[in-house]
């Protein structure tokens, strides 16, 4: 399926692994969503669960906000790591 | 307060201004097809394009404006750093890879993509004019804020110098010249944020001088009195006294020394800092006094949400409150891929794979700086140097705490701040209307070279309306119009977008109507609801007809059930 023209390869390659990365795309998107909802859900309905010290002497409201900023940058490394990893089934064999 | 105009921030930024327009004139011979002039040709390296990113984003919003709420109102400035960052992981799970796959220029083509409807294109066209106007705003508002104390010139000629440099980058070399500045840009920001954070967490804590009450003045015929003195430096007069200090250190130290990063939130947790709060009133004789009265916060106070006034329904009772906050933070996440200056960076890369990598390296960076707004933000609370009346200025004044040097490279990368997002900005305008409305929806056929300088023609225009709301608006608050900004993106642009690549029942009637009930009911609600009523309108914040500010909660919903209903519909009818 990969090899039907040279000139239209690329092309090819990116159709066949597009849903492939939307997939995962959306499962950590599912799993993002989830820690930014509670987040949100915390500050609105439980403001001083927030206060509550949870490591080093700092508290929750901090750990979580750079957790989230962390793990933004931590499951884009994953989801470039896991399209990669499909995107040259060819190069494993 | 009284700022001093420094010789050497002035001869900073010509520095950074020659530099910038040298690569837009470098690059013009080069950009001669429309192509080139509003995707780069699709030739940019990925990992220049990820730092461009960032250079596109980091508004002077997020620069000066985060900072000062952080160092105003602690951990509530924070909280825009987590939802402008969380906007990424929608742009990179969601959008940018089937918007590379399906578009050319603008994100106009891939809404369109299965369809070649006139409608969507107006409708698309409309929406990128709108939400770039309203981002633009602010902007030019900031750099006409900045130049004032920065380099001792009135407001509209920032907005001026400003507006007239951006459109020289646009119309030498479009998107090829907008992407190296922003390049530029976003790298000298995130550099010299560490360098602050670094000299701040060197310093540490201490305990500074305690403070009394002061009060600023204002008479009708523009006299002002600074705690009942003439405002001034010389004798019998008085300046606003620099503010910002801890008040209590644990332990009963009186200062910390040098603190690793984790130290110094956890110490500033269990330390008291002392905050402001300000009291405006109107005198029988016309004239305004603002009283500035220092309070005193605990530490674990200050590092949770809540303080800011917008916030601070977070811990009533009231649901209108919390839905306008969850409204903000829905507005924050969704906006960012909705945002069509950031859209059109997609066709700058060569393939979805390096339109992957570039959103990786941006969330990367962005995030990077978004950590550090909160060091820097909490660093400018404690350092002694902030003006009460002028929240922008906390960053460039932290610098300052740290010397004269500093403080000139901090505000010229203000300064380019403003450049780099502007010209991202009248780019995506630029081939709304040359690309979009022309020969799209108006279907005039031009060559590539007619639309090239279609696009140049739409830039100068752009940039002349943008230097006149700048100095229109000169007095709206600066984070308050990118609110608008994000909010009007996201329940206009969102919904098609995701419906698009979700739902095959999408009809080109559908996408056409959630685009327009999107912007247009957010648009209302906006200029309906309490925040506008009492800072624009000038008129009490309870007369407003929406029961909260936000309007994302609503109006995101509605655009996705306007265009479901309009699809089904329009299909049932073939």
């Amino acid at each position: 399926m990969a090899h039907q023209n040279h000139l239209t390869t690329s092309t090819s390659a990116d159709d066949v692994a597009a849903p492939r990365n939307a997939r995962y795309g959306l499962i950590l998107f599912a799993v993002y969503s989830s820690l930014y909802l509670a987040f949100m859900l915390l500050n609105a309905f439980m403001p001083q669960v927030m206060e509550t010290i949870v490591f080093a002497g700092i508290n929750l409201a901090v750990v979580y906000g750079l957790g989230l900023i962390a793990t933004a940058f931590i499951l884009a490394l994953v989801y470039v790591w896991l399209c990669r990893a499909n995107a040259e089934p060819g190069a494993r064999a | 307060m009284i700022y001093e105009p420094s010789l050497l921030a002035i001869v900073i930024f010509v520095v950074f201004v020659a530099l910038t327009l040298g690569i837009s004139f470098y690059f013009a011979r080069r950009t001669r097809s429309a192509s080139s002039y509003f995707a780069a040709g699709g030739e940019i390296h990925w990992f220049v394009n990820g730092v461009a990113f960032a250079g596109d984003y980091l508004s002077a919003a997020s620069f000066l404006g985060i900072c000062g709420m952080i160092a105003f109102y602690g951990y509530d400035g924070f909280l825009y750093s987590i939802g402008y960052l969380a906007g990424w992981v929608v742009a990179l799970f969601v959008i940018a890879e089937p918007l590379k796959r399906m578009g050319k220029y603008t994100f106009a083509d891939a809404l369109d993509s299965k369809f070649n409807s006139r409608a969507i294109k107006l409708a698309a066209a409309i929406s990128t004019l709108v939400v770039s106007i309203f981002y633009l705003i602010p902007q030019m508002v900031g750099a006409g804020v900045l130049i004032q104390p920065l380099l001792g010139f009135p407001h509209w000629a920032g907005v001026v110098l400003v507006g007239a440099i951006v459109v020289l980058i646009v119309v030498t070399a479009g998107m090829v010249s907008t992407t190296y500045v922003q390049f530029l840009k976003g790298g000298l920001l995130v550099i010299f944020s560490v360098v602050l954070t670094i000299l701040i967490l060197k310093r540490g804590l201490m305990i500074g001088p305690e403070q009394n009450e002061q009060t600023v003045t204002r008479f009708a015929d523009g006299r002002v009195l600074i705690n009942g003195l003439p405002q001034g430096r010389g004798v019998g007069e008085a300046d606003l006294r620099p503010v910002g200090h801890v008040s209590k250190l644990p332990g009963g130290q009186s200062s910390t020394g040098p603190l690793g990063p984790l130290d110094f939130l956890s110490t500033l947790q269990q330390s008291e800092i002392v905050l402001w709060t300000s009291n405006f009133v109107g005198n029988i004789d016309g004239s305004t006094t603002t009283t500035y009265t220092p309070k005193p916060t605990a530490g674990s106070e200050v590092l949770r949400p809540g303080n800011h006034p917008t916030l601070r329904g977070l811990r009533g009772n009231s649901v209108a409150d919390k839905l306008n906050f969850l409204s903000l933070m829905l507005a924050l996440f969704c906006g960012t891929a909705s945002l069509p200056h950031i859209l059109i960076r997609y066709y700058t890369v060569k393939d979805q794979a390096s339109a992957r990598k570039s959103t990786v390296v941006g969330i990367g960076t962005i995030g990077f700086f978004y950590v550090l707004t909160l060091f820097m933000g909490l660093g400018a609370m404690t350092s002694g140097a902030i003006d009460v009346t002028n929240s922008n200025m906390a960053a460039p004044l932290l610098a300052r705490s740290f010397g004269e040097l500093l403080f000139a490279v901090i505000s010229a990368i203000a300064f380019t701040t403003v450049l780099g997002t502007v010209a991202g900005l009248i780019v995506a305008a630029s081939g709304a209307v040359a690309h979009d409305l022309l020969t799209g929806f108006l279907r005039l056929d031009l060559t590539d070279q007619q639309k090239v300088r279609a696009g140049k023609i739409t830039a100068v225009l752009v940039g002349l309306v943008a230097i006149g709301l700048g100095i229109l608006f000169a007095r709206m608050n600066v984070n308050f119009l990118v609110g608008w900004a994000f909010s009007v993106a996201a329940s206009a642009n969102l919904p098609a977008l995701v419906m698009l690549l979700f739902w095959k029942g999408t009809t080109r009637q559908g996408i056409a109507a959630g685009v327009i009930v999107g912007m247009v009911s957010s648009l209302a609600w906006i200029l309906l609801s309490g925040d506008t009523y009492k800072d624009v309108y000038g008129l009490p914040a309870e007369w407003a007809v929406v029961p909260f500010s936000q309007p994302a909660i609503v109006t995101i919903p509605l655009g996705f059930l306007t265009l479901i209903a309009v699809s089904l519909v329009s299909r049932a009818r073939k």
